[in-house]
């Protein structure tokens, strides 16, 4: 399964959520669907957790099984130790922040931000306390008393948040909430997320598609596929020591290499390169069998030399050089036919100029 | 993983999905029953009756007296002697049906040409001004059709605002005997059942992609051939379900023909009240009341297949 | 000088439409506005125009048959409307709040029902099962007629409170599910609030449709249940007197504030 490393961010390492072995299907007969299957994973306490993947992956339905709008086929769901898998919605210390953010059209901003703990029963001055606390947390205190049809979409998005940590929950859901904002709003609520969920303190579990949203937000990231856990780890390693294909494929740009694998030693082995020369590498799991595998590369881990260049490892010619402002991307032609590409700050090559290719020093095998 | 009693959480998880299926059936059923009861005994099951009566004989005084009899079906096609009992083939009753099959369909496509354009308009009209225009078509529709159809009698008449207007002018000398015609019926039934024509039109025009004409003037299609093979291919579900909502409740028709037929251009309608009123022959009434909706029934189907197919060669 | 170059027709126009449209529109409401004109008019004639008066107002106010069948048709519609309403209100929550269950279709066709049939239909088949209950138990009353008038009604409530459910996004309720509140909580706090305009609409739209029923009601009522519309008709039958034009105007004034109101209500919240 999916690898996870020692905890290194210094937060608290205990659980706030344990799913396991948790399946959800829909339809039954030849039309049932594995939404999820056998999944397990535990998010942290005061984490900012990330669910990754494409659309029918299943991260929304992990979401929704959480938040209690639905049941799970098979599996436990642990929330701080008490298990949650069969409790209705409203009895779950969760709260979500929905995709479309759901705001209660027929009530002001102030009484959307104190629904919640005015169903809980809260007290009349305790309500107004904390939507007075949570409108300055997302600075929204001169539009307290505006319908929720008056704002603009990122104002919905902080009352949306607002509502939803109001009644202090111990995890907050939140379903792709910024696919609806446009990108310079997006990178403006990216960095307002981390800065509540730093200063709530409380557990985010973050669903989105954008790989580049994960990576910049995240703690931790699992990326999903077809129901399935992939893989689960911090930024850095998500990016540079994909385990699976799909991984390496879905996040960035990434070049392929097929390649044979010996001296398998543990989690360590060494691969053979078509050209003949050869690399340490790193294997996603111990004891994977020598033989043909895949390694990946991504193309910033990878240099432009000189075709006469003793240490470029790979020979081929430039077919075309995408400009995209902070660098180009080179398009290489190697030598048996493959293509792969290169990321470059530097001089910019004309098409048809014979390069060599610089390897890192190690390379990280993938497993399908 | 080994601390946590997975039995234990399943058991709970199956319990807990049961509650909510039962729930849920529950609150449907408590939901649902009210409507599905008033309906079902107050609305359904009185056709059952009309049924069985539509087998028995007449009562005297109207009503029916339990007897079995196929005697309102006979008497639909054939004529019995009063004095020898024989039957001989009476077309009195089918030419009623006939009539009105005519005048519906005629009224049909009388409200198709009118109500087409009309809702092709709105269609091209900017979004704001749409809502205006399917008001203005709508509120008729919600108003008494009876005022209505008496509003058209009042102008239809021989000393009627058309005939006034039309004599003033000096177009015609004596006043146009238009009420109390087939055609005052027909211009009735249409005036009737317009709005039921437009909207639905309007519902499939609307979405009609105008660039789509545009494509066709730009690959050389004249005013016609757009019409013909760009806008009314896409309106056709449209043209289905309005001449269906036009066509049925025209061919049962009361008032209209009542009102500008003058009760003796007969129409199943008023044959059906006929029978349960002066007339009093509730077994007749009944079967002719059940033909009718053989014929509802049979249009339907042919509705249900065109919609049907449209629905797949669409999407 | 050059000739002003033509402007360019609209590629969106068929010929003769525009015209037909406005045909439609003048066909449509010309009888009504001669009506309501004359409704006013002085004369008994009801052809030529003499002066401005209210007097067939007056005349239709003092008329106690019209008075006595207007009270029939209020209390009517009123009953209708209200029981209508409710179970189209509990039906539409139940077809669209619920998943899709098996006889889902079958509901809605029994919902729809009373706008498949023909009314001519309805009306004598409600006759003759009325008129065996009446036999069996020696139950008389105006409660059939209202019974008969809340069938016909419920489609029609039904269809504007299920358009403004299936409108509704669901995710409103699981928020509020998710905040603590419980499916009690939801409803009377989320769902009803929101489906109220919903329910406003359905419950006119039902008072309208009570209202102007002739068919059934002439086939249904009996002995001092004559409303307003069957009583016009009656009037209509001995020929045609100007009260009826004054009675018919404001029976038509009444059904046009009531939809106008059901438009505005419906577009407000688009």
């Amino acid at each position: 399964m999916a690898q996870d490393t020692a905890d290194m961010s210094g937060k608290s390492a205990k659980n706030m959520i344990l799913a396991e072995g948790v399946t959800k299907t829909f339809g039954e007969g030849d039309s049932k669907v594995h939404a999820l299957d056998d999944v397990s994973i535990s998010i942290r306490e005061n984490e900012f957790f990330t669910l990754l993947g494409p659309s029918g992956c299943g991260k929304t339905t992990l979401l929704r099984l959480i938040a209690g709008f639905e049941l799970p086929t098979k599996g436990n769901i642990l929330l701080d130790g008490q298990e949650i898998g069969h409790l209705p919605p409203y009895k779950r210390p969760v709260n979500t922040v929905f995709q479309n953010y759901a705001l209660f059209p027929h009530m002001t901003v102030a009484r959307n931000i104190g629904f919640g703990l005015e169903m809980q029963g809260r007290s009349k001055s305790e309500i107004k306390q904390a939507i007075e606390k949570m409108l300055a947390l997302v600075q929204m205190e001169h539009l307290a008393n505006r319908q929720t049809d008056q704002l603009s979409g990122g104002q919905q998005q902080r009352v949306a948040l607002a509502r939803a940590l109001a009644p202090h929950p111990k995890v907050l859901l939140l379903d792709e909430p910024l696919s609806a904002l446009d990108l310079k709003l997006r990178k403006e609520m990216q960095i307002e997320l981390k800065r509540l969920q730093s200063e709530t303190g409380i557990t985010f579990v973050f669903v989105t598609h954008d790989q580049e949203e994960a990576l910049t937000m995240s703690d931790r990231i699992a990326v999903m596929k077809a129901g399935h856990i992939l893989q689960v780890g911090r930024p850095k390693q998500i990016y540079n020591q994909p385990a699976r294909r799909f991984v390496a494929d879905f996040i960035g740009d990434i070049n392929i290499f097929e390649v044979d694998l010996d001296e398998v030693s543990g989690t360590t082995g060494r691969v053979t390169l078509p050209g003949g020369a050869t690399l340490p590498a790193d294997l996603p799991e111990a004891d994977v069998p020598a033989g043909a595998v895949s390694v990946a590369i991504r193309p910033e881990n990878m240099r432009l030399a000189d075709a006469r260049d003793s240490a470029a490892k790979l020979k081929g010619t430039v077919t075309n050089v995408v400009y995209f402002g902070a660098g180009s991307n080179v398009h290489v032609a190697l030598k048996g036919g493959s293509e792969v590409i290169v990321r470059t700050t530097g001089e910019v090559l004309d098409d048809g100029h014979e390069v060599g290719l610089i390897l890192p020093d190690r390379v990280q095998v993938l497993v399908d | 993983m080994g601390a946590v009693q997975h039995s234990g959480a399943d058991a709970r998880l199956d319990e807990a999905r049961r509650r909510v299926e039962a729930d849920t059936r529950r609150r449907r059923r408590q939901l649902l029953a009210p409507t599905l009861i008033v309906i079902g005994v107050f609305g359904l099951f009185p056709l059952t009756i009309t049924l069985i009566y539509s087998f028995l004989s007449p009562g005297v005084y109207g009503g029916v007296t339990w007897e079995f009899s196929t005697d309102a079906y006979v008497q639909f096609l054939f004529e019995r002697d009063i004095f020898d009992d024989t039957l001989s083939f009476s077309g009195t009753y089918l030419s009623i049906y006939g009539r009105s099959i005519g005048l519906a369909f005629g009224a049909t496509v009388g409200a198709l040409l009118i109500g087409f354009p009309t809702a092709y308009f709105i269609a091209s009209k900017p979004p704001s001004q749409r809502n205006f225009w399917l008001f203005l078509i709508t509120l008729p529709f919600w108003t008494n059709l009876l005022i209505r159809t008496y509003a058209v009698l009042l102008i239809i008449r021989d000393e009627g605002i058309v005939n006034l207007s039309l004599q003033s002018i000096g177009l015609i000398d004596q006043p146009l005997t238009i009420l109390y015609t087939d055609f005052a019926v027909f211009l009735g039934l249409i005036y009737s059942y317009l709005p039921f024509m437009v909207l639905p039109l309007y519902a499939s025009l609307e979405k009609l992609d105008f660039r789509l004409v545009e494509a066709a003037y730009d690959l050389y299609a004249t005013r016609f051939q757009v019409l013909r093979h760009v806008i009314v291919p896409m309106a056709k579900p449209g043209i289905v379900a309005g001449c269906i909502l036009v066509f049925i409740p025209g061919l049962g028709a009361y008032i209209t023909p009542e009102l500008l037929g003058g009760g003796k251009e007969l129409m199943i309608g008023n044959l059906i009240a006929l029978q349960f009123g002066g007339s009093r022959n509730w077994p007749f009434g009944s079967a002719a009341a059940l033909i009718l909706m053989v014929v509802v029934m049979m249009s339907l189907i042919v509705y249900v297949r065109y919609a049907g197919k449209e629905g797949n060669s669409h999407g | 000088m050059a000739e002003p170059r033509r402007k360019m027709k609209d590629l969106r126009k068929q010929p003769g439409f525009d015209f037909m449209a406005w045909f439609c529109i003048v066909f449509l409401y010309a009888p009504i506005v001669v009506l309501i004109i004359f409704s006013f008019n002085d004369n008994r004639s009801v052809v030529r125009w003499t002066e401005f008066s209210l007097r067939w107002y007056y005349a239709a106010f003092d008329n106690e048959g019209i008075r006595n069948a207007t009270i029939v048709s209020l209390k009517v519609a009123a009953v209708s409307t209200l029981f209508a309403t409710t179970f189209a209100t509990m039906a539409a929550l139940a077809t669209t709040r619920t998943p899709p269950f098996r006889g889902q279709m079958l509901s809605y066709a029994i919902i729809n029902q009373p706008l498949m049939i023909p009314e001519i239909v309805t009306a004598v088949a409600t006759l003759s099962f009325f008129s065996i209950i009446k036999q069996l138990t020696g139950v008389t009353g105006i409660g059939y007629l209202m019974l008969a008038h809340t069938v016909f009604c419920i489609p029609f409530a039904y269809m504007p409170i299920r358009a403004r459910l299936e409108d509704m996004n669901l995710t409103l309720e699981q928020a509020a599910a998710d905040l603590y509140a419980t499916p009690i909580q939801v409803f009377r706090k989320v769902t009803m609030p929101l489906l109220a305009p919903g329910i406003v609409a359905g419950g006119m739209l039902a008072f309208v449709v009570s209202l102007d029923d002739v068919i059934i009601t002439l086939m249904v009522a009996g002995p001092g249940e004559t409303t307003l519309p069957v009583y016009i008709l009656g009037q209509i039958r001995r020929g045609i007197t100007p009260e009826i034009n004054a009675v018919s105007t404001l029976l038509l004034l009444l059904s046009i504030v009531l939809v106008s109101a059901f438009f505005t209500l419906g577009n407000k919240k688009k």
